[in-house]
């Protein structure tokens, strides 16, 4: 199923709609903001093409995950780096997959931490289309539907491939 | 030898936080590597994370002590956890109401974390075998035995300025006598594979047998400082003079108070540290405690960071980690 | 009155070098024969001691019995009991008890109170200074007349010398041998723990050597000038047994003990603040240690006792330098001694006397031997009775012992005071 999907192309066709989701609304210099690391890395190269002015933000959730009571504190140590204020700022979140939305959930609430944004536009890479909280991307590189047990994941950063494990062919 | 055991979790995890002795380098890296992720916290617009929301934690501080207290409780407000604050006279748990019976107290108050300071050492490591399976226990300084969490956040400190442990030559100065601080710190030092420990002081404040930790000792500052990358000066207490291991805060700073030309023989870039608060004229020159070679503001403002750093761990351990038997 | 014979035992006296399988008749408290049968003996009971060693009855030089004034550690019944399951027909007990044996009415009480439990002879030490305050010189002469076997300042220092060599000179003229803790106040300096890497590591406040051998060395002076028969208890480091060797080559009247404790642990036990390991004297070095056990081989150092300090579990339940030293070490005091034996260090005949005839020699009483015409006091070992250490199976009121599950050998079957059977493992209760 990897070889179908070229993520080149995808994060070709995501910076475009990303260019006019933004000239439609009018947002001046928006600041991107990737979740580590998948979303990190996605970020990264729609930086690159959309050639935006300010540096990359980057994300680490680990201190607002919602399963730290039954997973404990997460191994990813890197600090967030948003090194800019968000405050009145429109902020594109990128993320690798869009699941269940409690990633997001978390990584609005840490945004919020930092300033009041003036929005928040939602990119994603792949959409599995399964959702526990109501949340929307407003921009998505590829629909996937998994079955139960299956999982896609973003290797990186460099080449940047899907792994597709707990299929059963 | 004290607790390595008792203070990790069948998995390896920190449990408990009692002593710098007997924890892997890899562990310790680990706590300062997190401890960078909280500092960055501390730099936001909203300086809390929501990570033990819900947790109680209980400062149970038998020996008094404001500015320990107040880093602790900040660490635990940015973590969202509820704080406790529990000061408690040794004289009063004498008199009929034992450790244990103070203790099974808070339990029941469904607390989650015991952040324990007590003027004996070994309190810490006892309490931690008399709580419930759940609570973790962090030594805020027992005795002369341990204050682990000030050791680590003098070793962040140290990191950020000196990135490689293994190429440093460290000077601890004063009271190692009587010293939690110190002890810790050459347990930390040594863990994390510096070149050289040194201790300097005279006689009257070196204890017998300090040379098994791993240190060299020295009783003349000037050679104990040729060539050290850090210099670590502790605090030195007035009731020192009254015991006869000292004749006067005069003579000790002449003898071994840190001044701009004693400093001079350190490396050229050699930083000064002290745990606070600062005796000026007694163990350190102003010149040198207000001088951009000093980072002692900084190692204040790194304590809430680790403390965090910490807290998250100690309690961030997962349900299958948790749910052992001791 | 019984008579018991006891048949085919291994009798074991280092007082009469009696080291051989013989059988011992008893009749009317009394030691009638060894070997040979008397003429006309009919025993009442007869006890199997095949492949057991029968020995004096134990002397302990100390063991805190912990009545009158702290009851809620242990009565002179609950440790009387302890002992007798143990072997032990005699103990010597320190006058720190609450009132203090400072009195003719207290040493009345506890004899009465060892009447009464009826399972072992019981010495009380009177106090040296009254109240143990190291002020004013007890009433000796009034203690001795009332039963105290000789005088002691227990575990509290006396500061003043001109004290300590009146106190001297006064017991020397009451003729009472005064049994010394040797221990400097100032020097101690409220430690907890030998002074050395571990007390360093764990942070404890340290007891240097200096402390005992400073005290030991001005009491060995003071004895020398007042002639007093002086007895050194619980010595804890090498360097004191140097000193009164070199007491003993002079010809001075000085003996001393040694606790149990301290011939089998070290510092190095307190490494996890085990507070069952905090005791008085400290545990001290390895070095320390092998000195003492050269100190009892050399022959400076003439008794083991238990130094048996019961204790409630809250007296333990602390920080370590917060909860009360000692150790409840009755029960395996022969137990222990063995395994020095067993591991080379001692051998058995010097063990067995370091708890019989030698102890008996520095109290000066008539006991510690198997001879004909002497108390029946007799303990029957079976040395290859398994002996794990824990809580349940100790008798004592104290479970405080820094022995817990030590595999330990040997087990006592029978103890005998005066000839009646006070304790036998076949028959509990």
């Amino acid at each position: 199923m990897s070889n179908e999907i070229n993520i080149n192309v995808l994060v070709g066709e995501m910076a475009e709609a990303i260019q006019v989701h933004c000239t439609d609304r009018g947002y001046d210099k928006p600041l991107m903001i990737g979740i580590k690391r998948g979303g990190a890395w996605v970020a990264k190269e729609l930086h690159q093409s959309l050639k935006l002015s300010d540096p990359l933000g980057e994300l680490n959730i680990a201190f607002y995950r919602d399963d730290f009571s039954t997973l404990g504190l997460h191994p990813e140590v890197s600090p967030s780096n948003l090194p800019y204020d968000v405050s009145d700022q429109h902020i594109i979140l990128v993320d690798d997959v869009l699941y269940t939305g409690r990633t997001i959930r978390a990584a609005m609430n840490e945004i919020f931490d930092y300033g009041r944004p003036a929005s928040i536009t939602l990119a994603v890479l792949i959409d599995r289309c399964e959702r526990d909280l109501p949340i929307q991307a407003d921009i998505i590189g590829k629909t996937i539907t998994l079955n139960e047990g299956e999982h896609v994941k973003l290797l990186g950063p460099e080449p940047l491939t899907l792994s597709f494990t707990g299929t059963e062919k | 030898m004290t607790g390595n055991s008792i203070q990790l979790d069948k998995n390896g995890n920190l449990k408990h936080f009692l002593s710098t002795e007997g924890l892997s380098q890899s562990l310790l890296q680990k706590i300062l590597d997190h401890a960078e992720s909280f500092a960055s916290v501390g730099e936001r617009h909203v300086k809390k994370v929501p990570l033990l929301r819900g947790k109680t934690i209980a400062n149970l501080f038998f020996e008094p002590s404001t500015r320990t207290r107040t880093t602790f409780e900040l660490a635990a407000k940015r973590l969202s956890a509820d704080i406790l604050n529990l000061n408690i006279s040794t004289s009063a748990t004498s008199k009929g109401e034992t450790l244990s019976d103070t203790l099974h107290t808070l339990e029941a108050m469904h607390c989650d974390m015991f952040v324990v300071r007590h003027a004996n050492s070994g309190a810490a490591h006892y309490i931690a075998t008399q709580v419930a399976p759940h609570i973790s226990v962090i030594n805020a300084g027992d005795g002369r035995h341990a204050h682990p969490t000030q050791a680590m956040l003098d070793m962040f400190t140290i990191r950020r300025h000196k990135k490689d442990f293994t190429k440093l030559k460290v000077a601890i100065v004063g009271d190692i006598l009587h010293s939690r601080v110190a002890r810790s710190e050459i347990h930390a030092l040594n863990t994390l594979g510096v070149l050289e420990t040194r201790i300097i002081a005279p006689h009257t404040l070196i204890p017998k047998g300090v040379e098994e930790l791993g240190v060299h000792v020295y009783h003349d500052m000037d050679a104990g400082l040729e060539g050290v990358d850090i210099v670590m000066m502790l605090r030195l207490q007035k009731e020192r003079m009254r015991g006869a291991l000292l004749p006067s805060e005069q003579e000790f700073f002449q003898r071994y108070g840190l001044t701009s030309e004693r400093l001079a023989i350190a490396k050229p870039d050699a930083i000064v540290m002290h745990p606070g608060p600062i005796n000026r004229g007694v163990e350190i020159d102003s010149s040198v405690a207000d001088s951009e070679r000093s980072v002692i503001l900084q190692q204040v403002s790194h304590g809430i960071a680790v403390r965090m750093a910490i807290m998250a761990m100690t309690m961030g351990r997962s349900a299958d980690d948790i749910g052992e038997t001791e | 009155m019984m008579r018991i014979h006891i048949k085919e035992g291994h009798l074991i006296d280092p007082a009469n070098k009696l080291d051989a399988k013989q059988d011992l008749y008893i009749a009317d408290g009394k030691i009638v024969g060894i070997k040979k049968k008397p003429q006309g003996f009919e025993s009442d009971v007869q006890i199997d001691a095949k492949d057991k060693l029968v020995l004096p009855g134990l002397i302990d030089l100390c063991a805190r019995l912990r009545e009158p004034g702290f009851e809620h550690k242990g009565t002179i019944l609950t440790e009387s009991l302890a002992a007798s399951s143990s072997g032990i027909t005699s103990i010597c007990c320190p006058p720190d008890t609450d009132p203090i044996i400072d009195t003719p009415a207290v040493v009345e009480f506890i004899n009465q109170r060892s009447r009464d439990a009826g399972l072992t002879n019981i010495y009380p030490l009177g106090a040296l200074t009254q109240g143990l305050k190291s002020e004013q010189l007890s009433e000796m002469y009034l203690l001795k007349q009332a039963g105290c076997i000789g005088v002691s300042n227990a575990l509290s220092p006396i500061d003043n010398a001109e004290v300590l060599r009146r106190s001297f000179e006064y017991a020397h003229s009451c003729e009472l041998t005064v049994f010394l803790y040797a221990e400097d106040k100032a020097l101690k300096n409220n430690g907890t723990a030998h002074e050395g890497a571990i007390s360093t590591r764990l942070g404890l406040p340290a007891i240097p050597e200096s402390a005992e051998t400073v005290a030991i060395s001005r009491a060995l002076l003071l004895a020398e000038q007042t002639g007093v028969r002086l007895h050194f208890c619980r010595l804890s480091s090498a360097r004191s047994v140097s000193l009164i060797k070199a007491a003993q080559e002079q010809g001075l009247p000085i003996t001393a003990d040694v606790a149990i404790c301290n011939l089998h642990l070290t510092d190095m036990d307190i490494a996890d603040y085990n507070s069952d390991c905090h005791l008085q004297p400290p545990l001290r070095s390895e070095r320390d240690r092998a000195g003492l056990i050269t100190g009892i081989n050399d022959g400076a150092i003439t008794a083991v006792c238990s130094d048996h300090q019961p204790h409630d579990v809250d007296a333990k339940a602390a920080p370590f330098s917060l909860t009360e030293p000692g150790a409840s070490t009755i029960e395996l005091l022969l137990p222990l001694m063995m395994h020095l034996v067993n591991r080379k260090e001692l051998k058995r005949e010097k063990a067995i006397s370091l708890l019989t005839s030698q102890p008996a020699n520095i109290l000066n009483i008539d006991k510690g031997s198997l001879e004909t015409g002497k108390d029946a006091d007799i303990c029957i070992f079976d040395t290859e009775a398994d002996n794990s250490v824990n809580k349940t199976n100790l008798l004592s009121a104290g479970k405080n012992t820094p022995f817990l599950n030590w595999e330990l050998q040997g087990a006592v079957t029978h103890t005998l005071l005066n000839g009646k059977v006070v304790f036998d493992r076949s028959k509990p209760d």
